[in-house]
């Protein structure tokens, strides 16, 4: 036979189906597991070890006990039901003393301010995450920290108010001063205006309008809150904050500017290298000897600045990250129809950037969020060390030891696994390149 | 395609000077890319400009809306000189449109919204006005129906007719084009230069970096070579491909119909 040399196609072929695998479970089970001496070993010392586990949590949770004033009358219960010897979860402490762990000391009868303030947060939040809701509820979200704030801390409804008031000064005058000044120069401006306005008229216009017009609630100390309300706060308000941050640091790092772009680096530079314990114990102690003796600068607020601080300078990186993933093209053709700077970073680069960062920014506010039980170091109530040692404190739960931490464990899953599974969410809505 | 297809009468060239080069230089570090470049492009010129890689040629043409800076000399675009005065540089740019080699359409946008974004944002033109605008000149370059996807989901070919078109929606008096068929496939190159021809054919200023040969016999009305940063030889494209003078030109010329 030889080769034929010449060949012309006179019939195209049609597309067919792909072969059919041989299907079922024994195949399957051979593939994945038993494919080789190896990984037959792995495979029965992996469901060895399954077993182990679930031999000893389970008998545990199936002699959970929910009723009990105290540690010994769970253990007497589970005795008397299971046998002397058996072991079993004390789920009666949660019972107990789970208002502990979501609002700390926070006045019992005043649970619902907290708790309205925590589901308005939904609503806030619900347009900024999904852009298919009507956009006027953004004015919502504008003036959600200040209801928020009005709301956990009690006080004249006036001081919000008028600290809102503050970013009405500072966008006045932005807007002003914009197309005489440029951009950054005018945003200067209107961040002085604001701080003045937050630092001098605050105080006395506050107090001005809420002698003429006293509405209030009763106010609630920083010290009365613990708990997940605490962690809540400073990780949601360090989350909103550390984004715009970070985002202006990353550009920053990124100028032409010299100055600008060696305050950022700086900045990233130190606060990344820094533990944010010390940070936080900055916030607690040293800040008071800095500051004015008679200031009174909310504990909350110091550590909510510096967790602020700390998660920036990451985002800033991961953000960073995702500018130097974009083409070079993708500025020139910015450039080439004629977009200034803000214009092509806000509807070119930044959707695009912020998009392929989402993964790492998530990662960064699901860090920053459990990062916020460090605060125990610095006296708050957080939910895991600090209400866990409350609740050890008292001499009917002393000596529990698994429950407080898989129950606090628990909620913290629940709320960074929505984070990540949002993110994923997200990620596929914005997936438009079709690589 | 052939020369007869193609309708001359309204290439006429004005009088009137839309782009004059004089003596400029560029450096790249310590790389003297450019050196003396002296050109004059008149309106309704079509100036293809050809030459080895690492020639300057898209080095030159960039300067014109200043994705590059030229350090010495002078660039004056439709009487606008090119400083670094920022707001004559967006004037510059907002009315020369440029066609890049890897297209550089906006992936996170479709192909409507990629051609709007400019005219809204720089032009201050109504949403809706923009869009019109849009699907006219999308009409133009033959992909109207695929206004709403994305340009990940369109062709090569069909990607760089975008890039067109979205360049034509600022309305430019002035078109570069650096290298828009050399990332393309063979098949897909015709439907890009038709749609070159087409604009060539209304009149538009053209400059052109582009190895296509046939492109520039039949369209352009002056072809400029170049090697190592300088201009060698310019000359309408009969006598320029029939009667190249200098010896550079001959042996690119020899080098890339050679075969």
């Amino acid at each position: 036979m030889t080769d034929q040399l010449t060949f012309v196609r006179n019939q195209m072929l049609p597309p067919q189906e792909p072969p059919i695998r041989e299907a079922g479970v024994v195949k399957w089970l051979r593939e994945n597991l038993f494919s080789g001496p190896l990984n037959t070993i792995l495979s029965v010392v992996g469901f060895a070890i399954i077993l182990w586990l679930a031999a000893n949590i389970i008998p545990w949770l199936l002699h959970s006990v929910w009723n009990a004033n105290s540690l010994g009358e769970c253990r007497q219960i589970i005795a008397a039901t299971w046998g002397e010897g058996a072991t079993g979860a004390c789920w009666a402490m949660v019972r107990e003393r789970w208002h502990q762990y979501l609002f700390g000391f926070y006045p019992m009868d005043m649970y619902w301010r907290p708790t309205s303030a925590f589901f308005l947060m939904f609503v806030a939040l619900a347009p900024v995450l999904y852009n298919n809701l009507p956009r006027k509820m953004i004015w919502f979200t504008a003036v959600y920290p200040a209801l928020a704030f009005w709301l956990l801390w009690g006080g004249s409804v006036w001081s919000p108010v008028v600290a809102m008031l503050g970013f009405v000064v500072m966008g006045g005058v932005f807007t002003l001063l914009k197309d005489r000044l440029g951009v950054p120069l005018s945003a200067g401006i209107g961040f002085v205006a604001a701080a003045f306005w937050w630092l001098v008229l605050q105080g006395p216009l506050a107090s001005a309008i809420h002698s003429v017009l006293p509405i209030g609630l009763t106010s609630v100390d920083s010290d009365q809150f613990g708990g997940f309300l605490l962690s809540i706060v400073i990780g949601v308000t360090a989350i909103s904050a550390s984004l715009p941050m970070g985002l202006l640091l990353a550009l920053g790092r990124q100028s032409d500017m010299l100055l600008v772009r060696t305050l950022s680096v700086g900045f990233i530079e130190f606060i990344r290298g820094v533990p944010l314990i010390t940070l936080l114990f900055t916030a607690s102690l040293l800040l008071q000897y800095f500051l004015p003796p008679e200031t009174n600068f909310d504990i909350i607020l110091r550590v909510i600045i510096l967790v602020t601080f700390f998660a920036a300078a990451y985002i800033a990186e991961v953000i960073r990250g995702g500018l130097a993933a974009l083409p070079r093209g993708q500025y020139e053709a910015a450039d080439a129809l004629g977009l200034d700077y803000w214009q092509a970073q806000r509807l070119i680069v930044m959707p695009q950037a912020l998009k392929i960062s989402i993964p790492g920014i998530v990662s960064s506010f699901i860090g920053l969020f459990k990062d916020t039980t460090l605060v125990a170091f610095v006296g708050l109530m957080d939910p895991l060390k600090g209400i866990t040692q409350v609740v050890r404190s008292d001499i009917n739960w002393k000596g529990i030891y698994w429950e407080p931490y898989l129950f606090a464990g628990a909620i913290f899953f629940l709320i960074c696994f929505g984070m990540s599974r949002y993110s994923m969410w997200l990620e596929r809505k914005l997936k438009t390149d079709h690589r | 395609m052939s020369e007869s297809a193609i309708d001359r009468s309204k290439m006429t060239i004005s009088d009137e000077v839309a782009v004059q080069i004089t003596n400029m230089n560029k450096w790249y570090g310590q790389f003297h890319v450019l050196r003396d470049v002296n050109m004059t492009v008149m309106k309704g010129e079509r100036i293809v400009i050809c030459g080895p890689s690492g020639s300057g040629k898209s080095t030159l043409i960039r300067c014109i809306n200043r994705l590059e800076e030229h350090q010495a000399g002078q660039i004056i675009v439709d009487g606008t000189e090119l400083t670094n005065d920022l707001k004559n540089i967006d004037k510059v740019r907002s009315e020369v449109g440029m066609v890049f080699q890897h297209f550089n359409l906006f992936p996170h946008l479709t192909i409507l919204e990629n051609c709007t974004l400019a005219p809204i944002w720089v032009r201050k033109v109504p949403k809706k006005e923009a869009e019109e605008t849009a699907m006219h000149f999308l009409h133009k370059v033959k992909i109207p129906e695929q206004a709403n996807k994305y340009p990940g989901q369109l062709s090569g070919g069909q990607q760089q007719r975008v890039a067109i078109a979205r360049s034509l929606c600022m309305k430019p008096r002035i078109m570069l084009f650096d290298e828009p068929t050399s990332a393309l496939d063979p098949e897909m190159i015709k439907e890009v230069l038709d749609t070159m021809i087409s604009l060539a054919e209304e009149g538009m200023t053209m400059l052109c970096v582009t190895h296509e040969m046939g492109f520039a016999q039949a369209v352009a009305n002056r072809v400029v070579f170049m090697d190592q940063g300088q201009i060698v030889e310019q000359n309408e494209p009969v006598e320029f491909f029939r009667n190249p003078q200098s010896e550079r030109t001959k042996l690119f010329l020899s080098q890339i119909l050679g075969h």
